[in-house]
């Protein structure tokens, strides 16, 4: 197995993909001969040529429309929007017809695309370029919304996007895309969308994250291991809809206490929807109220204060303490 | 190239059937309860989609808009199943579940019509691309209206469809009204077609109430995309004699241009001159008449006859 990077694992995913199925095409701006603004689909387009890989004019509604009618008629089209915050150009069009298609034909025709778009903080970008607005896809009903966590879950969950047969958002976290390296097996893996896992099992309370943020709550439990002999355990969610909850209330029935961790603005987040489902699911067995760290109500702020504005060990870990002692 | 008379006879047809089906609707609109929610028709504007439609093959997929009987049932759509899903009852070409605005019909290649004005032009072109990477020989067609070609879509489509050589055919509806906004308040320009020579593309102008011009336009428009030439601008000068939709009063349409328009309706236009050469007999007409008639007759008592969807239905066909 090779270490890769997550740019690298991606784009290994996309590469494997298109070799396999002929269908798959690639397209958005720069995506082809620049081979993309983070690299990510670098030697695509020499592999697979101008009529798979297709560098687009810059029409986010256009990029996103053609790769719906793209996925209408046999295709099945990744596009990439260079950033998360330029989706809003072409979000009428995955809200009102990616999304909507299958239904309105009674099942007779989905759309199997996936729309690519690097988000998240942590790389002192502007605005569009460093936010975290994937409560917007979540609560569109049709759409898939999912968010790696790392190089290797970064390539199977592609591959699975790729092969699903609904829209897929994947949003890839910037700030991991060379952050570490993983062992990727070359052989095909795949991961079945919809499903969290256990990144770090523990018994005295619950984290739940996802995305670049995953790491952060890592380092969290890790310190609180060390420092303070806290088991704390992990949850991933890597798909944020449709959202897998058997797993963290089954953890919150075991630990009783919950902390949930996301760069995204707090209000309606997708915190506000874990948070929901446990008192739902798991009211009798929490001891503690449950915890939001959070990105604040706000546009994400200029490099400076970036840090003050993102979840970061501190504030997790405190976060975790006021839960444990309540 | 003169038209033969099997295919001005289908025009014929296919425009009586959409005018008798929806003047139906209009009257079952009336009717409380019946068909609630909006009705929106396209009295006066037949020949556009007959005429487009008489030129496609079975292959080529059309992409249309919330003013979409027409397209639908010219392309072969069934009338029943039209009838039953406006009705939204769940023998409807989609069970129930997407009403008027949103007909899909699969079959006859009509997969996606779109009430978000312009949506429909992007998608249009993504099936292009499909048809083209596939090397298929078949054509997309995209309807819309003036209002649409104010959209931001518009110029991302036609700008993608010739910078790729696609297989599309962008047809406008010029109805004169963009909702309530008469074509001099929202667009400067003179015609729509012009904008085409923006994009490198051909802007032809047509007579929309002339289904024969259309006819034409449209397959010369078809046989150069299909030969990879790329993408044509059709702009069909028409009238919208009804209102944006059933409830519209219609108070900034001036009666007389409604009354001049009615004048120049496509249906008599053809029918006349079908009947003058002597293509089709008083008595042919008639049964003609008579035939759709029935077969509006039957879609209406079949809509009638079905059953809504069972709540749970809507749990189907979809993820949550």
């Amino acid at each position: 197995m090779a270490k890769m990077t997550m740019v690298q694992a991606i784009n290994l995913a996309l590469k494997q993909e298109m070799e396999k199925d002929d269908n798959v095409v690639v397209l958005g701006e720069d995506v082809g001969v620049d081979g993309g603004v983070f690299r990510v689909t670098e030697g695509l387009f020499e592999q697979f040529g101008e009529n798979r890989v297709m560098d687009t004019p810059l029409a986010e509604a256009g990029i996103i429309g053609f790769s719906i009618g793209m996925a209408l008629y046999g295709l099945k089209p990744v596009c990439e929007i260079q950033f998360s915050g330029f989706t809003y150009l072409g979000f009428h069009q995955l809200e009102s017809h990616a999304a909507r298609l299958r239904g309105r034909s009674a099942g007779r025709f989905t759309v199997p695309m996936v729309l690519r778009a690097p988000y998240g903080g942590g790389v002192r970008a502007l605005e569009h370029h460093s936010e975290s607005r994937e409560a917007y896809f979540a609560h569109t009903p049709g759409l898939k919304m999912v968010i790696p966590s790392s190089p290797r879950n970064a390539r199977a969950l592609l591959v699975s996007a790729i092969r699903d047969p609904d829209p897929v958002v994947y949003f890839e976290p910037k700030a991991l895309y060379r952050a570490f390296r993983e062992e990727v097996p070359e052989d095909e893996e795949t991961m079945e969308l919809g499903r969290s896992r256990i990144a770090r099992e523990g018994k005295d309370i619950t984290l739940i994250s996802y995305g670049a943020m995953l790491h952060e709550t890592m380092q969290a439990a890790s310190a609180l291991h060390q420092k303070q002999g806290i088991e704390a355990e992990v949850i991933d969610l890597m798909t944020i809809a449709p959202l897998d909850d058997a797993l963290f209330i089954e953890s919150a029935r075991k630990t009783g206490r919950v902390v949930v961790i996301h760069e995204a603005p707090r209000s309606f987040g997708p915190g506000a929807e874990v948070a929901v489902r446990l008192v739902e699911k798991s009211f009798l067995y929490l001891e503690a109220p449950i915890r939001r760290v959070t990105g604040f109500d706000l546009v994400i702020p200029l490099f400076q204060r970036e840090k003050a504005y993102l979840p970061g060990v501190d504030r997790i870990v405190r976060a975790v303490r006021e839960t444990l002692d309540f | 190239m003169e038209v033969a008379k099997e295919k001005k006879i289908e025009m014929l047809r296919s425009m009586l059937l959409t005018r008798r089906f929806e003047e139906t609707l209009t009257e079952l609109c009336k009717n409380e309860g019946k068909i609630p929610g909006m009705m929106i028709l396209c009295t006066g504007q037949e020949a556009v989609g007959s005429g487009v439609c008489a030129a496609l093959s079975p292959e080529d997929v059309i992409i249309s808009n919330h003013r979409s009987h027409n397209h639908l049932l010219t392309k072969g759509a069934d009338p029943r199943a039209i009838m039953a899903e406006i009705y939204g009852k769940s023998t409807g070409c989609n069970k129930g579940k997407s009403g008027t605005l949103h007909l899909a019909v699969p079959e006859v290649n009509a997969p996606c019509t779109t009430t978000v004005v312009g949506g429909g032009l992007p998608i249009a072109v993504g099936v292009a691309f499909s048809q083209q990477y596939k090397k298929e020989k078949a054509v997309t067609v995209c309807f819309f209206g003036d209002g649409a070609a104010d959209e931001g879509s518009f110029h991302e489509s036609l700008n993608l469809a010739s910078l790729w050589s696609l297989p599309i055919v962008f047809v406008c509806e010029n109805n004169l009204y963009a909702g309530a906004q008469r074509y001099e308040e929202h667009t400067r320009v003179k015609d729509i077609a012009d904008r085409a020579s923006a994009y490198a593309m051909p802007g032809e102008i047509v007579d929309g109430n002339d289904v024969l011009a259309v006819y034409e336009a449209a397959r010369t428009a078809r046989e150069r995309a299909i030969a990879g030439n790329g993408p044509t601008l059709i702009e069909c000068k028409t009238y919208r004699c009804r209102g944006h939709g059933e409830s519209d009063h219609q108070l900034y349409q001036p009666k007389d241009e409604i009354a001049a328009w009615q004048e120049k309706c496509p249906i008599p236009r053809l029918s006349d001159e079908v009947f003058a050469l002597g293509l089709i007999t008083a008595e042919e007409l008639s049964a003609l008449e008579a035939e759709i008639g029935a077969v509006v007759q039957e879609a209406v008592r079949f809509a009638e006859e079905s059953p809504y969807p069972k709540p749970e239905e809507a749990l189907e066909d979809v993820f949550v």
